[in-house]
């Protein structure tokens, strides 16, 4: 995911030099082909995520397209004021981006674990929120992003993420992509842990279950338009607290329009404060494949 | 020309006094203490200090202003209108219900490059800023006008690491020294001092000088960046019993005080 972003932008940055880069040292491995290509659309600007949100800021008011890369918290939370008063207040076109979505840092422990960043970011006037749960998406949402020019976070995974999609997507994904199709349960997700849900309604599936599965790389604004008028139960499943995440998100859309649906959300259902590899965590959370089948289960039959 | 300059200036000074003054009282809003405290800092860079005017206000090639002591808004928004970037009557409804002018500077005031309010954000915006104009507009300017208390924030001091390390010499920020932030003096609160010597060792060039003296001022603010001009003021310049007061923050002045206070300034009512 990292890479795909990042070989596009310096690719659309090429064409553009109003396209800068500037991350809070870190990327290794990552950004060094950009900023050897591009050395004047590439700042390092050291350990200092504030000064870096505001900077960008500055330059965007010239008319620049400034991209700020850093890892999960360190790109939000760390300088959350600065994104909403120097970026988002000014509508300006800076992105917010942050790899290691979720768990994806695994080992590296709780500072490293990207869970509360969506509810943030999309409380934010003006915000755009999106996570992509591949490679493909990526490249369609950094296209609209790059289209667009308005202040916008991307959430991005750490990297080796599963192809969800197999072909070019259509730019038109504000409504959700739908990957499976299915009368009993619609299972909705954002981000990577789709490689999960997938499984999942295979799983499901297995028992007779079959599940309709839709993929939301966008997440604010928010379009309920694809599953507001089905009555199957609606489950929200995310790498991410659901307190505010994109479960609410959904929440917040269907409440604006006549929807009967039954919603569930899962998400991350602990503190955060627990050690191991990505996979791992996504299980004590609720979140492996066969616990997300779990749950449906459960809650279809509790429904009947 | 030059005594020319310096009484207009001057008077631009004791014209943002007497408005700020006005528009606090009318509006009983706070921070007149830090108005009158940075009269002369905007006077100086309004009076052809930087290059801006209602006429070139979305030029490219114009100097940023960024006010990042944004509870200052009172003064900023006299020398704004003094200056002809905005008209009389938006004064006249400084923080009433609906208006534009509230009491921390906002942008979408004609003039006003960023909204602020929250202490830190100006310089690393202005960085932002500079970093841009230097590749585009080699003679452009940004300025920044910061409190001392406002130092203690950490942007400040990320700031002055990164203008450093990229030689903005289109950078200057002035800071309105007048020792005193919310509860304290800025030495009880945290010490800045040795300021000047601090900033000389991030690699910045400084110039210390009366605040209140517009000469002076003009003449600092124009040496090669990044520049820093600690400007030596009085909290409550002017106004003999506002200086030197915390209360002057937060207070309004009465009907009875304003009146006092104008004539300190030579309006009599």
């Amino acid at each position: 995911m990292r890479q795909v972003f990042v070989r596009q932008l310096l690719e659309a940055a090429k064409k553009d030099s109003n396209i800068i880069l500037i991350t809070g040292d870190l990327g290794y491995g990552v950004l060094d082909e950009f900023a050897k290509t591009l050395p004047l659309q590439f700042i390092n600007a050291g350990v200092a995520e504030q000064t870096m949100a505001s900077l960008a800021g500055g330059l965007a008011s010239l008319k620049k397209k400034v991209f700020i890369y850093s890892i999960g918290n360190f790109s939000t939370l760390r300088c959350l004021e600065q994104i909403r008063n120097d970026i988002c207040s000014m509508n300006h076109s800076v992105t917010v981006v942050s790899v290691g979505a979720g768990f994806s840092y695994g080992p590296q422990g709780y500072t490293h674990y990207a869970i509360e960043d969506i509810s943030v970011m999309r409380s934010i006037s003006k915000m755009n929120v999106y996570c992509p749960s591949d490679s493909n998406e990526v490249s369609v949402v950094l296209t609209k992003i790059l289209n667009e020019e308005k202040p916008s976070y991307l959430r991005l995974g750490k990297g080796g993420e599963p192809l969800l999609h197999q072909s070019n997507l259509s730019s038109d994904f504000e409504n959700g992509i739908t990957l499976r199709s299915g009368p009993d349960a619609t299972m909705i997700f954002t981000g990577a842990i789709g490689s999960q849900v997938l499984q999942a309604a295979d799983i499901l599936s297995s028992t007779g279950i079959k599940a309709e599965v839709i993929s939301f790389p966008q997440i604010s604004p928010i379009s309920v338009r694809k599953i507001q008028h089905s009555t199957s139960v609606l489950f929200t499943i995310e790498e991410h607290v659901t307190r505010g995440g994109f479960g609410s998100a959904v929440l917040e859309g269907l409440s604006e329009v006549d929807s009967a649906r039954r919603v569930k959300m899962l998400g991350v259902n602990y503190d955060g404060h627990s050690l191991g590899s990505h996979s791992y965590l996504q299980d004590i959370s609720g979140l492996s494949a066969t616990k997300i089948a779990d749950y449906v289960n459960s809650k279809l039959a509790s429904s009947i | 020309m030059s005594e020319t300059w310096r009484k207009q200036t001057e008077k631009l000074a004791n014209e943002i006094r007497v408005k700020s003054l006005r528009m606090t009282s009318k509006a009983k809003a706070s921070h007149i203490g830090s108005c009158l405290s940075v009269a002369d800092i905007f006077a100086t860079i309004y009076s052809g200090t930087a290059k801006i005017s209602p006429e070139t206000v979305d030029a490219p090639a114009r100097d940023r202003v960024l006010v990042s002591k944004g509870h200052v808004a009172a003064a900023y928004y006299a020398v704004l209108e003094s200056t002809g970037f905005i008209d009389v009557s938006e004064l006249d409804s400084y923080c009433q219900d609906g208006a534009m002018l509230g009491g921390h500077v906002s942008a979408k005031v004609n003039g006003v490059e960023l909204s602020t309010g929250s202490l830190g954000h100006g310089l690393p915006y202005g960085v932002g800023l500079a970093l841009g104009l230097g590749a585009s507009f080699p003679g452009t300017r940004v300025f920044v006008v910061m409190s001392d208390g406002e130092l203690d924030e950490g942007t400040t001091w990320e700031s002055a690491l990164i203008a450093n390390h990229h030689k903005l010499d289109n950078l200057v920020v002035v800071v309105d020294r007048n020792n005193l932030q919310s509860l304290d003096t800025t030495e009880n609160t945290l010490a800045l001092e040795p300021l000047a010597d601090k900033w000389r060792a991030f690699g910045w060039n400084v110039v210390e000088c009366d605040g209140h003296d517009v000469e002076k001022l003009r003449d600092s603010m124009n040496r090669t960046g990044p520049l820093i001009v600690l400007a030596t003021t009085v909290k409550g310049k002017g106004v003999s019993f506002m200086n030197n007061s915390v209360a002057w923050h937060y207070r309004s002045p009465s009907e009875e005080e304003l009146t006092d206070a104008l004539i300190e300034l030579g309006i009599k009512s």
